[in-house]
């Protein structure tokens, strides 16, 4: 097999050579780029698509316009996602980060592969409102895109599979996990404060049985009672089972101070509201988890501890990361 | 990468079935040839033809068809003694629109006499879930649902005077792999071992397949466009794909 893996591709020298590493405190991930070999070129190539707003329709809204580093990668400041021709979509763009863990994408879990996952958006009339063959025709007229798939992936066939491969190697390489909380995990010289460590113990009391360590989630969908009856059906748009109703993917909470607004249709801006709504605002709603019943008691001390401990999974080497900056 | 590291990656895998395929001396390599399937579109025994012609379901109901496409995949061929080849990577887009993929090529297949043919009727269960596809399986045919990941594996759309939706469409996406609405259903047919699927490398046979649009209102149902004018997957594609299971395909007859 030696003779077969596949060398970097022609590195410039002192470029940075795209990698893709496993925190030594992350499990196996579920994506593992076997049918996608992972070069730099094609990292090149997946990052100058993710940012190419002429590949929407009105050339207005790339992927970066709603998934923005600084905000890991979530929409900033945008309840829901704001496509092309001002439309306004039904769901908070949830961040890109850590996908290659994730069995399934979107709130409701019903994409399933982070390859197909661009696929909606591309298509959705209310983001970026194109066809793949217009993307295709665009790209196959547009230097220096020909080149550019052509380094990547050794052929002149410019096809879906390609573009949605090259984007791959961009977003599964998003990984995000040195933020303080990793590096006191894995001993790597960092200590909690009092009031963190304070935080994170209630933490592993109260919230970790759902935003399980170390992603933050354990990738089930629940209903934490943001509303007696939920607008959206959740889960069960995709399973049609009423006991899904109004369910969502439990979020992470990694970068979770920079993510901001919260929740699947961004009605939280800020996490004292999040809190609140554990500590007095969780509606009895049909779904509503069985640890939700009640809420979750939270005294004002209690919240600032959860707050600093929330904030020391911010991965400020992610976020600010130029190599996965528009360039 | 540099030409030489091309032409490695290029040999590596020539090298590596070279050096895997020592034991299969047996099989000699001119002991495959191909056939070809022909899909003719009717609708209750008239030709289809989309947009113009007015039909009738079952339970006498006008409608037109504006679309007809779906999927023929993982298609397996029996022996009389059992033995049997599923021809690999056997995925297939056959539209009405495009006379072309009506008449579909095998190749590769080994040579021989086959008394039964299987394939299922949309695409399995793994290819739904997986990564980007190419060919058949291009998203860009409009075949893939992007929000619920899985192909729509029967497409059907047109008009009923009876339809209750908007322009009085009809809109029948069949798909959906997750129980209780799992919509993968496979088609078998026997063949007369007096006149089997002669694969030989001289003669290349072709299989005629009768394909009844109308199968999709009636087998178990009988469906009508007053009630159900719209399904994407769920409990209605069911009763349509459990419709199509019986009438969508007959073998018409085999050139030899
Ligand atoms: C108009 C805003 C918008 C644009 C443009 C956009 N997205 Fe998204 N993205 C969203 C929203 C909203 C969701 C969540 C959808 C849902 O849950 O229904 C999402 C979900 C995703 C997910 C799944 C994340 C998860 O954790 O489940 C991925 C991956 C993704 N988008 C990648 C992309 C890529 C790649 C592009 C460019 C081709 C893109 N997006 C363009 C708004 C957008
Ligand atoms: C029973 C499971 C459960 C428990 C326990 C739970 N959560 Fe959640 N949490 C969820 C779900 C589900 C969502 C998404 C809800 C939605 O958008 O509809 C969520 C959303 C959030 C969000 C918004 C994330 C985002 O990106 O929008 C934050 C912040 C949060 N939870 C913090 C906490 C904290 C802090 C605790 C403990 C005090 C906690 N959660 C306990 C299930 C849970």
């Amino acid at each position: 097999m030696y003779a077969c893996s596949k060398n970097d591709d022609d590195a410039i020298a002192g470029e940075t050579l795209v990698k893709f590493t496993i925190p030594s405190n992350f499990p196996a991930p579920a994506y593992n780029f076997e049918d996608n070999i992972l070069t730099n070129a094609g990292f090149t190539l997946g990052k100058k698509l993710f940012y190419d707003a002429r590949l929407s329709a009105d050339k207005s809204v790339s992927c970066g316009s709603c998934h923005q580093q600084f905000a890991a990668f979530a929409n900033l400041d945008h309840k829901v996602s704001h496509g092309v021709n001002n439309c306004q979509g039904k769901r908070n763009a949830p961040p890109l980060f850590n996908l290659v863990w994730q069995k399934a994408f979107f709130w409701d879990g019903g994409v399933k592969n982070i390859e197909t996952s661009p696929l909606n958006a591309i298509t959705d009339t209310c983001e970026m409102g194109t066809d793949i063959a217009t993307i295709i025709a665009f790209l196959k007229n547009t230097a220096p895109y020909p080149e550019l798939f052509r380094k990547a992936f050794g052929t002149a066939e410019i096809n879906s599979q390609l573009l949605l491969k090259s984007i791959t190697q961009f977003t599964a390489v998003l990984v995000s996990g040195n933020s303080k909380y990793d590096k006191v995990i894995r001993n790597e010289g960092a200590a909690f404060t009092a009031t963190e460590l304070a935080g994170y113990n209630l933490f592993k009391e109260k919230c970790s049985s759902c935003h399980t360590e170390p992603l933050f989630t354990d990738f089930s969908y629940r209903s934490n009672g943001l509303d007696l009856v939920s607008n959206d059906e959740g889960r069960a748009n995709i399973t049609g089972l009423s006991a899904d109703l109004g369910t969502f993917r439990v979020p992470t909470l990694r970068n979770i101070e920079y993510t901001f607004p919260y929740m699947h249709d961004g009605r939280f801006y800020s996490l004292d509201e999040v809190l609140e709504h554990y500590n007095s605002g969780v509606k009895q709603a049909k779904n509503l988890d069985e640890k939700l019943k009640g809420g979750i008691a939270l005294s004002a001390a209690e919240k600032e501890q959860i707050k600093a401990f929330l904030k020391t999974l911010t991965d400020n080497e992610f976020i600010k990361n130029t190599f996965y900056s528009e360039s | 990468m540099k030409l030489s590291q091309y032409l490695l990656a290029l040999l590596c895998p020539i090298i590596m079935l070279s050096s895997c395929k020592k034991n299969d001396d047996a099989v000699t390599a001119d002991t495959k040839s191909s056939f070809t399937i022909e899909f003719e579109h009717q609708v209750n025994g008239a030709a289809l033809s989309l947009n113009t012609t007015r039909y009738k379901n079952a339970k006498g109901e006008d409608f037109s068809i504006s679309t007809f496409k779906y999927y023929v995949s993982n298609i397996k061929l029996t022996k009389a003694d059992g033995t049997s080849y599923l021809i690999p990577e056997s995925y297939f887009l056959i539209d009405e629109s495009k006379s072309t993929s009506k008449t579909i090529t095998l190749t590769d297949v080994p040579t021989g006499d086959y008394t039964r043919i299987e394939y299922t009727i949309g695409v399995d269960y793994a290819r739904n879930f997986a990564g980007a596809q190419t060919g058949a399986l291009d998203p860009i045919n409009g075949m893939f649902w992007t929000w619920n990941s899985g192909y729509i594996f029967v497409k059907l759309e047109g008009t009923s005077p009876l339809s209750t939706a908007t322009g009085k469409a009809l809109t029948f996406h069949i798909g959906g792999v997750l129980d209780p609405n799992n919509t993968i259903r496979t088609f078998s047919a026997e063949i007369n071992a007096a006149n089997p699927l002669r694969v030989r490398t001289d003669a290349k046979p072709n299989m005629h397949f009768i394909v009844n649009a109308a199968s999709l209102f009636t087998g178990v149902t009988d469906i009508s466009f007053a009630t159900l004018n719209f399904t994407m997957g769920g409990a209605n594609s069911v009763v349509v794909a459990d419709n199509y299971a019986k009438g969508l395909f007959r073998l018409d007859h085999i050139h030899n």
